[in-house]
């Protein structure tokens, strides 16, 4: 490491051996440093300890009374659906225009049968406005249905403080504005809004080339090129990396923005099971061994597309498997750190310093600045070879504005704050905080006997719910009590696992997290959310300030 | 009775087996043992099971070498040497270190540097910071995105509009919100690479025809017609859309509006008009192509345009009938699975947008300066203008080829230098080769905007002429 970046994780390292001097026991320490030690040598360390996951079934009452729910409601809409086609409901829903009722149907009738007759009972707990910044807390624009959810008014009150643990507001850096902002106030009457041109043609600004050589520096590697979308940077991107005769090997729950990514890149796609390495290899052996289907060609390359951490399942990748993979099958590696850059790693530096790797065993990185960033856009980073071969064929330097100026300054203060060249250790202690919280709160909701899935060191972190029923009046609940929580159902998780997701940020503080957890407790019991079978013992708190260690 | 009726049979049958000849036995044995193999056998081979050894999967594994993740490119690649600008992207701009009048960037209006639009954007930064920190279904919609909206609607003279934190999403998340495997899209020919995008990511049927060509356009629609006739069922569930842009980001001309919406209504294909270069710029209000030809915007299904070039600011947006737009806030994948478009770009966009209703001036400013400028570059020795007169991005192409794109590429490319050197910010309009549909010839952008003085203008285009000459002759 010898760029400068080094130096600001050096700066880490000194604050992370001072903070443990003053009270962590010495093992721990030495491990810290070794994680250190082996990036700065750049040799791989592998994260020696067993993937701490958990994805606890359901009793199988519950299933069957979800299954019901799903069949009431289906039943219902068609009732209700025939109804309406009889005249005898009157129908909110737009209809087409007079003038084109005889072209073909723009929507299929069954196409929205679902968002008809389910979703719209408990649509008011979606798309809520806010009115504030997604800070720790924010304020909620009470609405009310006077149509039974059709349409929605706004009283005109507002709902202030709600405690938010809806926004991916990891690192806390998404705030009204305060005096640490300056740069990014200086930068928007400097430059203004827009850029009004292409990446190719006039856009590129010198505020591009700071933040590009900046993330990467942030991320230890050669290069790194910024997008303004994060969606559109897989989606744009992944095309431009692979073609006819490649071969796409996808998690199933990988986000739309790589599905999308991957479909428009016309390369053979395969699905491998979620994290399952087995999966995996079988795919990557067989792919390698029997070549493309029919034709018996080898592969041109194989592509495996991945996240840091999955959204609905608060999983963390198995990286030191797939990386041995990916090694052993010469496969290239595609991550996508949109949740797991800034809020995992010991400095934040996302999966790969989670689990002390080498970032140069991963081809690409790419991430969002959307959620710990507090900004938006995307990047993409690796080898100097990459980025250059994206800077000419990436779809959207060519076709697409580029990046706002004053959201290109928010990223270049958050990234500087979380690698401490503001001079501060502030940053490291908000990675650790989140850390800290993430660890708290999933402790606590394992105590209290609720099923929550995935990783123990993910700041995402759902809670199953299950049935349809449940999952609105969750939110309704909490709203009244002034918690704002995301639920989740089909189709984005599996129709019988419908979920709340708590996304932890630093900017929680302890009487927040508190607060949330007991009126989750009382809801647990309400709403007899409580299926976890093997309930933990309510152990004494081991996460306060002087025994927590944070790479334990 | 009966039993006694079918006893005889039996007994009948038993007789005839004693009777019976021994080969015609022995051959009904033969069919019998035939019938129980053919079952119980399997019915074909699976053909080559690859029975490889361990060892021979392993040498496999071992041989194999992939093709690099991508291939090098040269350091001189003319895209890599990106211009950059220090500094806002505004009239004035400094490329490479160089002052220069800014011809390249698509700030029609001029809005990048306004002063009320800046004011509007600090003030929503300091109420709302930066991000979003979530899509609009998860607490990522804040009022001002709900005043956006209903403002675009409001301006536009329709009921809804829905607001895309990315330009190019939009339209390329609209189209396959809508059209789906089956579906047949009716698409022109020099369409942007956002819509190729979008039409590929719907998996549609897709039929171009030639660029602004009405009579090639209806004889596709006739020759689906006939199609439909064949096969009627397949027909009510086939769902037709003509795609077009209002001002072409290619070609720099006008779709015919009129006509095709005759033809819309003739052969019942719904209409998505792409408007980001033709919002803010066409129409006595700047309401885009239908306000240039008096069109009712009810008669065009969708309209989608981006908040990037008159306004200024990021991002796009759709609208038309809720019944349409509404559809998208569960099915449009860059507005789901997005995080929302910052606050400030909205504050600046809406401010953008008052401005752009106190002043109905602008619009015909801007006209006179595409047309002034346009008039003064005809006659370009080998160069010819390529766009309509009243189009404030237009194009300068060769008049003759070389005959290898990549000199074209590089004699356009010193016309740009040489233009730059003596203060003239101009760019080329890039494109991907290997990827476009139809790939327009290379040329030379050049963007009018409202700040432009007629003295800058009238020196832009003896500029171009001078260096023009210099270069191609």
């Amino acid at each position: 490491m010898a760029n400068p970046g080094g130096g600001a994780v050096c700066n880490g390292n000194l604050h992370n051996h001072e903070k443990q001097s003053d009270g962590s026991p010495s093992g721990n320490c030495a491990k810290n440093g070794i994680v250190r030690e082996a990036q700065q040598n750049g040799k791989p360390h592998f994260y020696d300890k067993p993937i701490a996951e958990s994805f606890e079934e359901a009793p199988l009452h519950v299933m069957v009374f979800t299954y019901l729910g799903y069949g009431l409601g289906t039943l219902f809409g068609y009732l209700r659906d025939f109804l309406r086609s009889w005249g005898i409901e009157k129908c909110n829903a737009a209809v087409e225009r007079e003038e084109q009722k005889d072209f073909v149907p723009l929507y299929q009738n069954f196409e929205n049968f679902y968002t008809r007759n389910l979703y719209i009972r408990i649509r008011d707990n979606w798309n809520r406005p806010i009115c504030s910044a997604p800070g720790s807390r924010f304020d909620v624009m009470e609405r009310v249905s006077d149509d039974y959810n059709w349409t929605f008014r706004f009283t005109g009150r507002i709902i202030k403080d709600v405690i938010n643990m809806g926004s991916y507001n990891f690192l806390g850096l998404a705030a009204s504005y305060d005096e640490s902002m300056r740069t990014v106030k200086d930068v928007l009457e400097e430059y203004g809004l827009g850029v009004a041109s292409t990446r190719h043609e006039m856009g590129t600004l010198d505020k591009h080339e700071e933040l590009e050589n900046l993330v990467a520096k942030f991320l230890n590697v050669e290069a790194a090129m910024v997008f303004g979308m994060g969606f559109a940077t897989n989606s744009m991107n992944i095309p431009a990396l692979v073609g006819k005769g490649c071969l796409i090997l996808s998690d199933e729950l990988n986000h739309a923005s790589l599905v999308l990514g991957a479909r428009l890149s016309g390369a053979t796609i395969r699905i491998f099971k979620h994290n399952n390495m087995q999966s995996l290899e079988k795919l990557l052996r067989d792919a390698v061994i029997y070549g493309q289907p029919r034709v018996r060609r080898a592969w041109k390359k194989i592509l495996i597309l991945v996240e840091g951490i999955y959204s609905m399942e608060g999983s963390i990748l198995h990286l030191p498997q797939i990386v041995a993979l990916k090694k052993k099958y010469k496969a290239y590696l595609y991550i996508d750190e949109a949740h797991s850059i800034g809020s995992v790693g010991p400095t934040g530096r996302g999966v790969v310093e989670f689990f002390g790797l080498d970032p140069r065993d991963v081809d690409v990185l790419m991430g969002t600045f959307t959620k710990s960033f507090g900004a938006a856009g995307g990047y993409i980073a690796g080898r100097k070879e990459l980025v250059d071969y994206l800077r000419v064929h990436s779809h959207s330097a060519v076709y697409a504005t580029s990046m706002s100026p004053p959201v290109a300054e928010q990223i270049i203060r958050s990234m500087k704050f979380i690698m401490g060249l503001d001079g501060t250790t502030e940053g490291l202690q908000r990675v650790r905080q989140l850390a800290k919280n993430t660890r708290y709160f999933r402790q606590r909701l394992n105590e209290m006997g609720f099923i929550i899935y995935g990783n123990e060191e993910s700041p995402v972190i759902p809670l199953l719910l299950y049935m349809p029923a449940k999952v609105a009046a969750f939110a309704r609940h909490l709203l009244n009590r002034k918690i704002g929580v995301v639920v989740v159902g089909f189709p984005a998780t599996p129709l019988a696992e419908a979920r709340a997701r708590f996304c932890i940020s630093a900017a929680h503080t302890r009487e927040m997290l508190d607060t949330v957890l007991e009126n989750l407790d009382e809801m647990g019991d309400l709403l007899q959310l409580k299926y976890s079978r093997h309930r933990k013992s309510a152990r004494p708190e081991l996460y306060d300030e002087t025994s927590f260690e944070l790479d334990d | 009775m009966a039993t006694a009726a079918e006893q005889w049979v039996l007994v009948e049958m038993v007789q005839a087996l004693y009777e019976a000849p021994a080969y015609h036995l022995i051959l009904e044995g033969i069919l019998i043992l035939w019938i129980i193999r053919l079952l119980f056998s399997k019915t074909y081979k699976l053909q080559e099971r690859s029975d490889l050894t361990v060892k021979e999967k392993e040498e496999l594994i071992e041989e194999w070498q992939p093709e690099p993740l991508v291939p090098p490119i040269s350091k001189d690649h003319p895209a890599l040497n990106y211009n950059i600008v220090s500094g806002p992207p505004s009239h004035n701009i400094v490329v490479n270190g160089k002052k220069c009048v800014n011809f390249a960037s698509f700030n029609f209006l001029g809005l990048l540097d306004n002063p009320r639009v800046k004011a509007a954007a600090l003030a929503s930064l300091k109420k709302y910071g930066v991000g979003t920190c979530g899509p609009r279904g998860f607490y990522g919609t804040f009022d001002v995105h709900l005043d956006l909206e209903d403002r675009l609607a409001k301006f536009m003279k329709t009921e809804e509009a829905i607001i895309y934190s990315y330009g190019f999403a939009t339209i390329a998340s609209a189209i396959p919100a809508y059209s789906k495997r089956g579906d047949i899209v009716f698409v022109d020919r020099a369409a942007c690479f956002a819509i190729q995008k979008g039409l590929q990511a719907s998996r549609s049927d897709i039929k171009l025809f030639k660029h602004n060509d009405m009579t090639d356009l209806e004889r596709l629609l006739k020759e689906q017609e006939m199609e439909d006739q064949k096969n009627p069922r397949k027909a009510r569930v086939t769902r037709r859309f003509i795609v077009a842009e209002g001002l072409y980001m290619n070609t720099g001309t006008i779709c015919p509006l009129p006509e095709l919406v005759k033809l819309k209504y003739k052969y019942k294909a719904r209409i998505f008009l792409e408007e980001s270069l033709s919002f803010g710029v066409l129409g006595e209000h700047g309401r885009g192509v239908t306000e240039h030809f008096g069109i009712s915007i009810d008669d065009i299904d969708l309209i989608s345009a981006n908040m990037e070039n008159s306004l200024a600011s990021i991002g796009g947006f759709c609208c038309g009938r809720s019944f349409v737009i509404d559809h998208q806030r569960l099915s449009g994948q860059g507005y789901c699975f997005s995080a929302s478009l910052p606050p400030l770009l909205a504050a600046a966009a809406m401010e953008a947008l008052n401005i752009m209703e106190e002043n109905p001036g602008i619009f015909s400013v801007l006209k006179e300066k595409c047309k002034r400028i346009h008039k003064a570059l005809q006659g370009i020795s080998g160069l010819k203008v390529v766009g309509e007169s009243l189009s404030p991005a237009f194009h300068l192409q060769l008049k003759d080829s070389t005959g290898s794109r990549e000199k074209d590429v590089k004699l356009l490319q010193e016309i740009v230098n040489h233009c730059m050197d003596r203060s003239i910010a101009l760019t080329q309009a890039r494109y991907l080769e290997k990827e476009e549909k139809c790939l327009p010839p290379p040329s030379i952008r050049v963007v009018v905007t409202v700040e432009q003085t007629d003295e800058e203008l009238e020196r832009a285009a003896h500029t171009i002429k001078e260096v023009a000459q210099a270069v191609l002759l």
